[in-house]
């Protein structure tokens, strides 16, 4: 459904992707991990069409996304790394601000709010104003406005980031219904729990290029030192600190 | 698609200012409160304040009929608040700064003017002790106080067979004669423009927090194309600013009775010109700008300085000839200019063409600036 071909990605002097290929398929969970500075931002921010790769391409079916506003975006659904979200305003005026980008009006738009709101848990909460919302909710949120025009593939950069235990199992379950559902969904994260829980595959990235790629057990298998994903994450990428 | 979603842009924009009480206060209310006390100040219409008169102490040491006069007469100018003192007294009230000047009227001066007069005698001195840092007074007072000295001294000496050769009868050049000028037409525009420029402000750095709290993303995965999603703030934008304005002039039309004296046409195209400019100069600070915080002590130090240079606090005419010519690089001063035009000098449309083509040539400039120099990489 979704893939990378030869990714490369240059700020200034400092190469942050370098020939980076993946595929996520329908209903396939995509863990992409790395440390901090990997490139896994700059990853997603590329596979979401928020800029346009300097190599390679990004291929939606056999469609390549091309320009800002290309009709196939529509297909893609983004979960950003911080909660993006108007604290001002009530979860409702969010959602329909963010249908709204999408083409979302009237009844259609009422309805697709209304949907998410149910999936995420917070249909009693919709009117109220984000700003009152605890730090699960609003990550909760955050994952209904990404889901909004219901895209075939979901892109979540960190999304469990300073969650309670109960939110982040809801967020769990909810990937769960989505993943059976047939979307398609890229995970980072720098838990190696909720990969190894979450995860059917698990790309990792270092110095902005993929260094390795397979199901958790493939991964355990070459690296047969390691007693969890944790231990081969470290095996890939080392012990140094990254700041 | 696109117009929905520009409409759910502004709709959005629109929802977040009237949600947060301090941008509806300093949109709204500062500019009312600021320039209403800008006009009492100006004032000199509807009685609403009395002229200011400029405070002079006079010393008589002569005591003649003449001096006598000269001081009575001082004291029934409406454009002079005379106290009679003593000599230490004078001097200390123009030290302190709280008198424009003291005029020390010499022994024997009726005697010696009158003399004087025939060209024969050396002529008396008045002595006018002045505050430096008043000078263009004293230079009203000096006027003010020769004329009285010649009437009185013409009565005194001919009896009323001489009089000054001529009278001054002012008039006021305003729309028309029945319109007196209203100093609240210029104080709302000044401060309406300040303020909307302030609102653009506001339209700058909610895009840097867009982008700091990541919705900037959101809105950019999206599949809308970079001129809708610009399109959209700058529309938003524009409908505040102009908002900002308009409703400070409605304030000022119904509490203080500014009216629209020249084009209709033209006050709403100066109008629409000036938020599109204040519009682009909000866009340009979120493209040049760094982080919000820093953002915002930059850009209001600029607003304060081009409001102040464009005349919006005082008329540009009080800056020095250098500096009037200078400040035909300010949009604001073409914004005061237009809008001043529109209101109390009551000029027709044609006057508003100028002013309205220069805002819309600064807001092209910054414009393009802005989209030249516009982060899309995220």
């Amino acid at each position: 459904m979704l893939s990378a071909r030869n990714l490369g990605k240059t700020f200034g002097r400092v190469v942050a992707v370098e020939g980076v290929s993946l595929k996520l398929a329908p209903g396939e969970l995509l863990g992409l991990l790395g440390p901090n500075g990997a490139g896994k931002s700059t990853t997603v921010s590329l596979l979401a069409g928020l800029m346009p790769p300097d190599r390679g391409e990004v291929l939606v079916d056999d469609h390549r996304l091309v320009g800002d506003a290309d009709p196939v975006k529509r297909r893609i659904g983004l979960v950003p790394q911080e909660v993006a979200l108007y604290e001002e305003l009530t979860a409702r005026d969010n959602l329909r601000f963010f249908g709204g980008l999408y083409g979302f009006r009237g009844a259609v738009l009422e309805r697709a709010a209304a949907s998410v709101l149910d999936l995420v848990g917070l249909a009693d909460r919709a009117r109220d104003r984000v700003a009152t919302y605890s730090g699960g909710m609003k990550r909760r949120l955050n994952l209904a406005a990404g889901l909004l025009h219901d895209p075939d593939i979901l892109l979540l950069d960190e999304p469990t980031v300073g969650v309670d235990p109960q939110s982040r199992h809801a967020i769990f379950e909810n990937l769960q219904a989505l993943k059976r559902r047939g979307k398609a969904i890229l995970y980072t994260t720098h838990y190696m729990e909720e990969a190894e829980r979450l995860c059917d595959r698990i790309v990792v990235m270092d110095h902005g290029q993929v260094i390795a790629a397979d199901t958790l057990a493939g991964l355990q298998r070459d690296h047969p030192g390691a007693r969890d994903l944790e231990g081969v994450f470290l095996a890939l990428t080392g012990r140094t600190l990254r700041d | 698609m696109a117009l929905t979603a520009l409409g759910a842009m502004i709709a959005k924009d629109l929802r977040l200012f009237l949600t947060d009480r301090r941008a509806v206060m300093m949109a709204f209310a500062a500019p009312i409160v600021i320039a209403s006390f800008f006009g009492a100040i100006f004032s000199s219409v509807h009685g609403m304040a009395e002229r200011a008169r400029l405070a002079v102490y006079v010393v008589d040491r002569d005591r003649s009929p003449i001096a006598r006069a000269i001081v009575a007469a001082v004291q029934d100018d409406r454009n002079l608040a005379i106290t009679v003192s003593g000599a230490d007294e004078a001097w200390m009230a123009v030290r302190r700064g709280a008198v424009v000047a003291a005029v020390i009227i010499p022994p024997g001066f009726g005697e010696d003017a009158g003399r004087a007069f025939f060209g024969n005698q050396s002529r008396p001195e008045l002595k006018f002790l002045y505050d430096p840092s008043r000078a263009a007074e004293l230079a009203m007072v000096r006027g003010i106080v020769t004329e009285h000295v010649m009437r009185t001294i013409a009565r005194e000496l001919w009896a009323g067979h001489l009089t000054l050769p001529y009278e001054i009868r002012e008039q006021a050049v305003t729309a028309e004669a029945s319109a007196p000028y209203n100093s609240y037409a210029h104080a709302f525009a000044g401060m309406g423009v300040q303020f909307l420029l302030f609102a653009a402000v506001d339209l700058g750095i909610g895009i840097l927090l867009d982008r700091q709290r990541g919705v900037w993303k959101r809105i950019r995965s999206a599949p809308l194309s970079r001129a809708t999603v610009l399109g959209g703030k700058a529309a938003s934008g524009a409908i505040i600013t102009l908002l900002t304005l308009l409703v400070s002039f409605a304030f000022a039309m119904l509490v203080f009775r500014v009216r629209i004296e020249g084009s209709v046409l033209g006050f709403f195209a100066v109008s629409v010109a000036c938020a599109l400019m204040a519009t682009t100069f909000g866009l340009l600070l979120a493209a040049v700008g760094g982080t919000p915080a820093a953002t915002r002590g930059i850009a209001t130090f600029a607003v304060l300085v081009v409001v102040m240079l464009g005349g919006a606090w005082v008329p540009t005419f009080i800056f020095p000839s250098w500096l009037q010519h200078l400040t035909l690089v300010v949009p604001v001063r073409w914004a005061m200019d237009g809008l001043d035009g529109m209101t109390w000098r009551g000029l027709p449309l044609a006057a508003a063409v100028t002013p309205t083509v220069v805002l819309l040539g600064f807001s092209a400039l910054f414009g393009v600036l802005a989209l030249l120099k516009f982060r899309w990489n995220e």
